[in-house]
């Protein structure tokens, strides 16, 4: 045992179970249960940072989560390296290995800490006033050198390979705070029989029971009497504890998340186990008991190493079995820092003195510590602290001035007073209330089904708080309609009393100073910094706050909101309360991105959707392209063909033979009942009624602004019956557009519409010998060309399963389009390949498929349509009902700017070398010579070479573009000027002979 | 109405192919709950007005639930509210609701979504701890009680969630969602062991 | 995240079942064809996007996937009221339930 400063009879850690650790490369040992900080100051060591601006040394200010110098980079493997890790927080395991960080080339000789030199030209505001010029610096210079310097810690440079959970659950009490406050709620609650959580950020529940050697609760000690309460909690099956677990933020309807360390304490962390576990709670009644946190002395050179907040001594001490010094001082403004004082007194340790700031206070710990023979001088001032790397004296005055004394001390233990944690109450949008006797903000107006109980609620003293939290608990459970307890509640039979304090500077760094007495550390913000943002003209708190930073690190002020509000309250002449305080915001303390994801990463990131026929298509070596969430066979290249060759080929193969297309992903909705065709008339441009059952129409869908919005073939199964085809990308919103109308607009039809989809797999086969390759598969469909014409359904068998057979063509070859049910898709498509094999069938994808349907002008609704393109402008004016009285965008496509002449239309273009494939998207004009910006007339929205023409084929939007037809129009690109025809759309076979060859 | 249901709907004397399930065989344990594709079934989307609900019983042979958040099972066959006139039908017996629902005159949609959905059990004691890993329903007895029966989501993607027994639940979800489903479950199941 | 109470699932669901449909009680006219250029624009494009009382439209997608309309608070977030889609504008607000409740 090499921890000078432990003392073994202090503390609740078993001294065997040691750990060791490095910190900075030097090895030490520590205990398990420790937290870093802990195990630090057991070695004696203080220094452990350096601040943010100044590089100033630092050492551990607290002993929880409100800690801002003590931030650390914990390293366990080249890809887990957490920077800004609270060591009060890091609970120690065996080889743990901890960084300092903001310090080079060491911790104690640091290169950065010229700027605490050079601090005027740093003070509140230095930002906003001193890269303002010149104006060009600041792109090359000023940011990139700001960049640099920001920010604490190193981030991590590989993938993060932990994993982390989330978790939704209800309950009907969530308990916030696992001291004695938020243990007694959950005991009074969870008697009833509802559902209770509990929730504590610490290892072990308690709270400042960790500390408070006072107190007895039940006859036993505070401490244990938590654990054994938190042990009866834990066996109820109504009840769920969570420890390490922090509640970050509280959201609407008493939705409050959390976060749960699982295994960022643990040596080995079993693969299974995630590093952290988001917690989305959705309670009745949230309990809040989120305690205090100490608040400083602001005074010159508060921020040296060794010099740290009373409460977190004694926790130190008391809990950790850890004497933060041999020789240390007190500096305070209220009682609780006497309890530290004897504690240590009673440990061994030397209190060289007690320094209170209050002129005659009077009470039994004051009796006490007088009784231990500590030296108390009351009325007076700690006006400086000594020392650099570790605080080595005090200097003490009278706090109205006088002579000098210095006290030599290797610490120095610190209390102002409590401040409510009210972080969570304002979260939930309640209003807090000054309370100007106890000069502390507690909760006001509450705004959510919450309630707040103990030290957050301002209430003082362990009875008080007690009862106020086992009330609260019994109501909030009785309103969630908890059976009548028969509980008892705990009996607090001794208990401690720290009330009151000060805010603000103390005498010594008053407005007539230039100390460095530090408000908030982890920004480095002086008391003189709020004062010169007042006199520079800031009067809101809100100001006050950005133009200082204060409260702006990652502690977000726990510690120096308090006292910064009361020193601008002093400088601006105005009570605290008008002043007003900045607003709390989540998270309360840094959740990781890891949390926030959770499971969305890797393959849960987005769903990877799939076809019937897709492990047929990767068995083949097919590319495959992202099309939504789908993943769509996009070329089937062969041995040495890229994609090029592929394409080339497939287009050929399909034009000469037949090609087999899995067309799965497309959109299917049944559309089913006496009111089918009335409905497709008024969301569809086509007429209806009159389709015979047994054909097919090709169909346009319109916004209410007459503009395209989704296209497909739709079949018509029987009178009441229509099986309808939307795009890919457009299924879900195209359902959601039916669906809308349907039911809000149209609910007086007898109609109903399901997505089909992912019933049925398609295979569409398009050819001149795709006839052939199907009709031998086929039971009880006439294929001939009479019984089953162009744009035609029956259903029947295929391969003796049933299928809706359509016959269509998105490639102007004689086609079908064969939808089987999904599970037998994958072995339909094999049946009709090995047919297929017999006539020199090939695969194709969608880019073949792009192509063939562009050599015949079908458009792609998405890709040359982009929402603001009407029928017309598409030349699709014949699928416009023109005698209809309604239709979802009819009155749209009257607006004068739709009818207007020179719209963008639709037309082919050929470029003059037919061997220049044109970009998509490439702009268009009239005259490439004329001045820069030019006139663009339209851009082009689709573009190939066709191996089939033999040349580059493309189509573009153009503005009156079928006036224009044999013109010559250009494509200005970065290497030259490209001359255009203008065309019409169709550049195969424009008589449509091949639909029937 | 439904005469094209029929036709379509009827089970393939003879198929010369083999059904190929997404999803095949698929399961993973983790300590108090399991995870495993069920097999396939007879599905049916069926929509109908409140008058036709009594004639469209009848012919299923148990009574359709009007009440949100519930299912009736008999025989091998359940069906799930799911909105105010839609119900999913499920036979897990072998037998056709839509050849059932063919011989109703009332007015109704019925329509073969057996393919559309794949099935998925989610059993044990940690059974809705895995499914909250990405539900945001209140799974406890009270809330979702054994029949209860839910559209809702898991992580990114639309489930129906049934609860079958205190410790199992059915997952239904479409097909080409089922592998992200499968893999969600199997994420929560294996945190919600530990 | 919000809870919602669907009006045909009649109870409170978690917000991520639902989507927001935009602004309610906006009648498409019998007679669309008919429609004056400075009805259909008011029709289609103006929105009165209020700060306060909102009555919008949601959609339980992933629940009944029932559309139907909520009576909304802009200011707070809060939801006032749902009822089923057809139903006429409520002429009186219940009294908001999540008012500010002083403890």
């Amino acid at each position: 045992m090499s921890s000078a400063f432990r003392i073994p009879s202090a503390g609740r850690l078993s001294q065997v179970r040691t750990a060791r650790f490095s910190f900075d490369g030097q090895s030490y040992t520590g205990i398990e249960g420790d937290t870093l900080a802990s195990a630090l100051l057991a070695n004696g060591v203080h220094l452990v940072g350096r601040s943010f601006k100044y590089h100033r040394p630092r050492g551990v200010l607290s002993a929880g989560a409100e800690e801002p110098n003590a931030l650390v980079q914990i390293v366990r493997d080249d890809a887990r390296k957490t920077p800004n890790v609270r060591a009060t927080v890091q609970e120690l395991y065996d080889g743990l290995a901890a960084n300092s960080q903001n310090r080079w080339p060491s911790l104690s000789f640091d290169v950065g800490a010229v700027n605490d030199l050079a601090s005027p030209l740093f003070s509140a505001g230095f930002y906003y006033k001193t890269f303002m010029w010149p104006k060009a610096a600041w792109k090359s210079l000023y940011e990139p050198k700001i960049r640099e310097a920001a920010g604490l810690g190193v981030s991590p440079d590989k993938p993060d390979p932990d994993h982390y959970s989330s978790r939704y659950a209800h309950c009907d009490v969530l308990v916030l705070g696992g001291g004695a406050a938020g243990i007694a709620a959950a005991l009074a609650a969870a008697e009833t029989g509802v559902r209770v959580i509990l929730a504590d950020e610490q290892a072990e529940f308690g709270g400042s029971l960790r500390f408070e050697s006072g107190a007895k609760i039940d006859g036993q000690g505070g401490f244990a009497w938590a654990q054994a309460a938190i042990a009866k909690l834990s066996a109820m099956d109504n009840v769920r504890v969570l420890s390490r677990t922090t509640a970050f933020g509280y959201y609407a309807q008493n939705f409050v998340g959390l976060v749960e360390r699982v295994s960022d304490h643990l040596k080995a962390p079993g693969h299974d186990l995630p590093r952290e576990r988001l917690w989305q709670v959705r309670a009745k009644c949230v309990v809040l008991a989120s305690g205090a946190i100490e608040r400083h002395m602001v005074f010159a050179n508060n921020d040296r190493p060794g010099i740290m907040l009373a409460g977190a001594a004694r926790t130190f001490l008391n809990h950790y079995g850890v004497a933060v010094g041999r020789n240390v001082g007190v500096y305070t403004a209220n009682d609780s820092a006497y309890a530290a004082a004897i504690d240590l007194k009673k440990a061994g340790v030397n209190v060289a003195a007690i320094v209170d700031l209050r002129d005659n206070p009077t009470g039994p710990v004051i009796d006490e510590a007088r009784a231990l023979g500590i030296e108390i001088n009351f009325g007076r001032a700690v006006i400086r602290a000594g020392g650099k790397l570790r605080v080595s004296s005090m200097t003490v005055q009278p706090k109205n001035g006088g002579g000098e004394r210095t006290i030599p001390v290797d610490a120095i233990l610190m209390s102002a007073g409590w401040t409510p944690s009210v972080h969570l109450f304002s979260q939930s949008r309640g209003k807090v209330a000054f309370n100007d006797e106890t000069k502390r903000f507690v909760p006001g107006t509450y705004a959510q089904d919450c309630v707040s109980v103990g030290a957050c609620n301002g209430t003082d003293g362990l009875s008080a708080t007690v009862d106020e939290a086992y009330a609260a608990g019994a109501k909030a459970a009785r309103d969630a309609g908890g059976k009548t307890a028969k509980g008892t509640k705990p009996k607090v039979d001794g208990s401690e009393n720290w009330s009151r304090g000060m805010l603000g500077a103390a005498p010594g760094a008053g407005p007539d100073t230039t100390v460095k007495a530090f408000v908030d550390f982890q920004n480095d913000v002086t008391a003189k910094d709020i004062r010169q943002a007042v006199h520079e003209g800031m009067r809101s708190i809100e100001h006050v706050k950005r133009f200082t930073t204060n409260g702006m690190a990652t502690d977000q002020g726990k510690t120096s909101n308090m006292h910064g509000l009361a020193i601008a309250a002093e400088t601006l002449g105005k009570p605290i309360p008008e002043v007003g305080l900045t607003t709390f915001r989540a998270p309360y303390t840094p959740v990781t991105f890891g949390a926030i994801v959770s499971h969305a990463r890797g393959p849960l990131f987005d769903p990877t959707r799939k076809t019937a026929i897709h492990p047929w298509a990767e068995a083949q070596g097919a590319v495959f392209e992202d099309v939504g969430q789908w993943k769509r066979a996009w070329y089937f290249p062969k041995a040495g063909e890229d994609m090029h060759a592929a394409v080339d080929r497939e287009c050929v193969a399909v034009r000469t033979n037949a090609g087999l297309f899995d067309a799965s992903t497309l959109g299917k909705i049944e559309v089913v009942g006496p009111d089918a065709a009335k409905f497709m008339e008024l969301l569809y441009t086509n007429p209806w009624e009159k389709l015979e059952p047994g054909r097919c129409r090709y169909g346009i869908m319109l916004r209410e602004d007459g503009f395209i919005y989704d296209d497909g073939v739709v079949g018509r199964l029987a009178p009441d019956r229509f099986h309808v085809t939307t795009t890919t990308g457009g299924a879900p919103r195209v359902m959601n557009h039916m669906e809308d109308y349907l039911q809000t607009e149209f609910p007086h039809l007898n109609v109903w519409l399901t997505s089909i989809t992912e019933q049925w797999a398609v295979i569409a086969v398009q050819g001149p010998k795709s006839r052939d390759i199907i009709a031998p598969l086929v039971e009880g469909i006439d294929m001939s060309d009479e019984a089953l014409p162009h744009m035609s359904v029956r259903e029947g068998k295929i391969c003796g399963v049933p299928t809706r057979l359509f016959r269509m063509s998105f490639t102007g070859e004689r086609g079908f389009e064969v939808n089987v049910p999904a599970d037998y898709g994958q072995a339909v498509w094999e049946a009709l390949w090995a047919e297929g094999q017999k006539h020199g069938a090939t695969a194709y994808g969608t880019e073949a498929m792009h192509v063939l349907r562009a050599e015949k002008g079908y458009i792609i609704v998405g890709q040359d349509t982009d929402g603001t393109v009407t029928p017309n402008d598409a030349g699709l004016d014949w699928a416009v009902g023109k005698k209809k009285a309604d239709f979802v965008g009819i009155r749209g496509l009257t607006r004068p700017d739709l009818v207007a002449k020179g719209r963008k239309q639709l037309v082919g273009l050929k470029t003059k070398d037919p061997k220049v494939v044109l970009e998509e998207g490439a702009q268009i004009v009239e005259d490439p010579k004329q001045a820069i910006p030019m006139k663009m007339i339209g851009h082009v929205t689709s573009s190939y070479w066709s191996q089939n023409c033999g040349r580059s084929i493309a189509l573009a939007l153009v503005a009156g573009g079928r006036d224009r037809m044999g013109d010559t129009l250009y494509v200005p690109m970065p290497n030259g000027v490209i001359e255009v025809e203008v065309t019409g759309m169709v550049f195969f076979d424009e008589t449509g002979g091949r639909l029937n060859g | 109405m439904a005469k094209a249901a029929v036709k379509k709907a009827a089970p393939a004397a003879s198929p010369s192919v083999e059904r190929r399930p997404a999803l095949a065989g698929r399961n993973v344990s983790a300590t108090g709950v399991k995870v495993e594709e069920l097999p396939p079934a007879e599905r049916m989307s069926l929509r109908a007005p409140e008058p036709s609900v009594a004639a469209l019983s009848k012919a299923l042979g148990l009574t359709l639930p009007k009440k949100p958040k519930t299912s009736v099972s008999k025989a091998g066959r359940t069906a799930l509210w799911l909105g105010p006139d839609e119900w999913l039908v499920i036979d897990e017996a072998g037998n056709d609701p839509l050849a059932d629902c063919a011989k109703v005159a009332a007015l109704h949609s019925a329509v073969c979504i057996s393919h559309r959905n794949i099935a998925i059990s989610v059993m044990g004691p940690a059974a809705e701890a895995a499914i909250n890993s990405g539900c945001p329903q209140d799974l406890s007895l009270d809330a979702f009680p054994v029949g209860a029966a839910s559209r809702t989501i898991l992580g990114k993607a639309e489930i129906v969630l049934l609860r079958t027994a205190a410790d199992a639940f059915r997952v239904e979800c479409w097909r080409s969602f089922s592998d992200y489903v499968f893999t969600f479950l199997s994420e929560g199941a294996r945190d919600a062991a530990g | 995240m919000l809870l919602i109470r669907c009006p045909y699932c009649e109870e409170e669901r978690p917000e991520l079942e639902f989507r927001n449909a935009g602004e309610a009680h906006i009648a498409r006219s019998a007679n669309m064809a008919g429609e004056s250029d400075d009805d259909f624009e008011k029709f289609f494009f103006i929105r009165s996007n209020p700060k306060g009382i909102i009555y919008e439209r949601w959609r339980h997608m992933h629940g009944c996937a029932r559309f139907f309309n909520a009576v909304r608070d802009t200011v707070t977030d809060k939801f006032i009221m749902t009822y089923k889609a057809g139903e006429p504008k409520p002429s009186k607000l219940p009294k908001n339930s999540n008012e500010v409740v002083a403890k």
